[in-house]
């Protein structure tokens, strides 16, 4: 058995959170104060999963805010930034709009801003 | 543009917006906002990171998102916006003047004035770090502004000083585009910054953070070639023999953030040297008859979720005071105690009904203390807490029969428990 500590990032408070782990599978989450830190360890111990945040140029160089509309692998982060720093759009952009569908796993590159 | 409105809010960022649409929704539709940047949204629009509207929204969205929510809501409501528009003054019988390029300077008059002009940073003069001034130092938000809205990155090899949170979402911002952040170094024994920010933002891309160490040497002629960290003692100073040193090209300090109160001192509005904002009651009406503030202007809100509950109550008292006029006040003293950095609000008029959430914060860190309000020797309200942060905004609720059985003065302490 062993453990392991995380901070919760799924809101500001962010509880101490203690997972339990027999041969790599969570079996007791301790510390959280909601339910949503307990997915969040689980996901945590498992595969840890982040959303990006970043900016796209426009094609008359203004900077769109961008977001991935899921959490993606936090071990594609860096591949994930290459493919945004590729990416160009047209305005105008409204809040939503998906300027790179599928761009890791299921999860698309949306924008956050007006444009 | 008319040369008299109801209400003029000063500052089109989410605690104006959300001023506007709380007074406009209380019945006085007669409103100005006047923002000096090109668009409406304050600092939200640089901040492009999500987290934002959790408590509201219960979603997490990026600070355009959150703050686009307040824009739509403004502009169905048709309330009249200047942007590009800066006021230079203010006086005591709510005269504001401003400048654009389409009006030139002009002066209007309100009945009722909303300060929400946010804050700024702290910049590194009020530091005093030895070595020249070579280009490559920024603050965290100026570094913030570069990257996000300019598209231009400021360097590629970062020392951080000071850990809040500005500071914290830059180091994996500009980690992100590739730079290599080396260190972000405290001079305090906490991190000013939110647990979850130095979890994803440090922790993830195995950032180091140095608490109770500071930047003693900033090298480098032209350009910063490299900074001198040190571990500090007690009283905050450097202690020789454990400098560490790093190579860079950029320094940028994330050092807190200080309430933009030029315009309110101008027009001679008591401050509290505490928060740095107005002193106001709990309507967050400042001593000045008629002229509310609200958001970071009138204290450094962690969440912008309570800058937009905080203004929403402050643009309803200011559609009250428009349609009905000051009145005579019952009022008691709201002081910060043991352990206790401030308060918001000062002042309690029992005349006004309702509620009354305090605001403040502690000292230092404190675990299994005893957080109290009270009145002389009566006890009005207790809360036992686990742990406290300075770098976290507390709140006490105060209800209405608490209100009414306090007299003179309350206020607010922290005792460790034995
Ligand atoms: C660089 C920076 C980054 C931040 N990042 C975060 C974050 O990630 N998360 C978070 O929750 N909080 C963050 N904050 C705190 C953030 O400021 C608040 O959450 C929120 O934006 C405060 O809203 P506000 O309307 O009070 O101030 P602001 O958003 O600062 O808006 C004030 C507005 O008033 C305008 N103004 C000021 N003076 C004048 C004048 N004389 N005439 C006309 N207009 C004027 C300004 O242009 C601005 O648009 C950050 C603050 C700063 C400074
Ligand atoms: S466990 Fe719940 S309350 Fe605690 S940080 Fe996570 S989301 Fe927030």
């Amino acid at each position: 058995m062993s453990k392991i500590n995380l901070t919760c990032i799924e809101c500001p408070i962010g509880c101490n959170i203690e997972v339990e782990m027999v041969d790599g599978k969570p079996v007791s989450i301790t510390g959280n104060s909601c339910p949503r830190g307990k997915l969040y360890a689980e996901n945590e111990v498992v595969c840890p999963k982040r959303v990006v945040t970043s900016t796209v140029r426009a094609t008359n160089g203004v900077l769109v805010p961008v977001k991935t509309d899921k959490p993606i692998k936090k071990s594609e982060m860096f591949e994930v930034m290459k493919k945004i720093n590729q990416t160009t759009c047209k305005l105008p952009v409204k809040i939503g709009d998906i300027l790179v569908e599928n761009i890791s796993d299921d999860a698309n590159l949306v924008a956050t801003g007006n444009a | 543009m008319k040369n008299s409105y109801d209400i003029v809010i000063i500052g089109g960022g989410p605690a104006g917006l959300a001023a506007a649409i709380s007074a406009y929704d209380e019945g006085t539709k007669d409103i100005l906002i006047l923002e000096r940047e090109d668009r409406l949204g304050g600092i939200l629009n640089q901040c492009i990171h999500n987290g934002f509207g959790l408590t509201r929204f219960k979603e997490s969205l990026s600070g355009p998102e959150y703050a686009s929510r307040f824009i739509d809501e403004v502009l169905a409501r048709n309330i009249e916006v200047l942007t590009q528009t800066t006021v230079l003054s203010l006086t005591k019988d709510k005269k504001i003047t401003a400048i654009n390029t389409e009006y030139g300077v002009f002066t209007v008059q309100a009945k009722a004035v909303i300060l929400a002009m946010g804050c700024r940073e702290r910049s590194r003069g009020a530091l005093n770090v030895a070595g020249s001034r070579p280009a490559g130092i920024y603050s965290a938000g100026t570094a913030q502004k570069y990257v996000n809205i300019k598209g231009y990155m400021p360097g590629k090899s970062v020392v951080i000083l000071g850990s809040g949170d500005i500071g914290l979402i830059m180091a994996r911002r500009m980690t992100l585009e590739g730079a290599k952040v080396h260190a972000v170094c405290e001079i305090m024994p906490y991190s000013s910054g939110l647990k979850r920010n130095i979890a994803q933002c440090l922790d993830d891309f195995g950032i180091p953070l140095y608490l109770n160490h500071t930047i003693t040497k900033i090298e480098g002629d032209k350009r910063v070639t490299g900074v001198v960290i040190s571990k500090v003692d007690e009283n905050k100073k450097p202690i020789a023999g454990t400098e560490m040193h790093f190579d860079c090209d950029t320094v940028l300090f994330s050092v807190g953030l200080i309430p933009e109160n030029e315009l309110t001192k101008d027009a001679e509005i008591t401050l509290s040297p505490r928060t740095r904002g107005a002193v106001v009651y709990q309507n967050r009406e400042t001593l000045v008859d008629g002229v509310f503030a609200c958001g970071n202007v009138l204290q450094v809100h962690d969440l912008v979720d309570f800058v937009s509950e905080e203004s929403e109550l402050a643009g309803k008292s200011a559609s009250k005071y428009v349609q009905e006029g000051s009145k005579i006040r019952d009022e008691v003293e709201v002081v910060n105690g043991k352990n206790i950095g401030y308060v918001v609000p000062q002042r309690l008029d029992k005349n006004l009904q309702g509620n009354v959430k305090l605001f403040f914060r502690v000292t230092n860190t404190f675990r299994d203390c005893t957080i109290t309000a009270k009145c002389g020797d009566t006890v009005l309200l207790q809360r036992k807490k686990k742990i406290v942060v300075p770098g976290e905004m507390e709140t006490l609720l105060l209800t209405d029969a608490k209100i009414a059985q306090a007299s003179g003065k309350i206020e607010v302490v922290l005792e460790e428990n034995v």
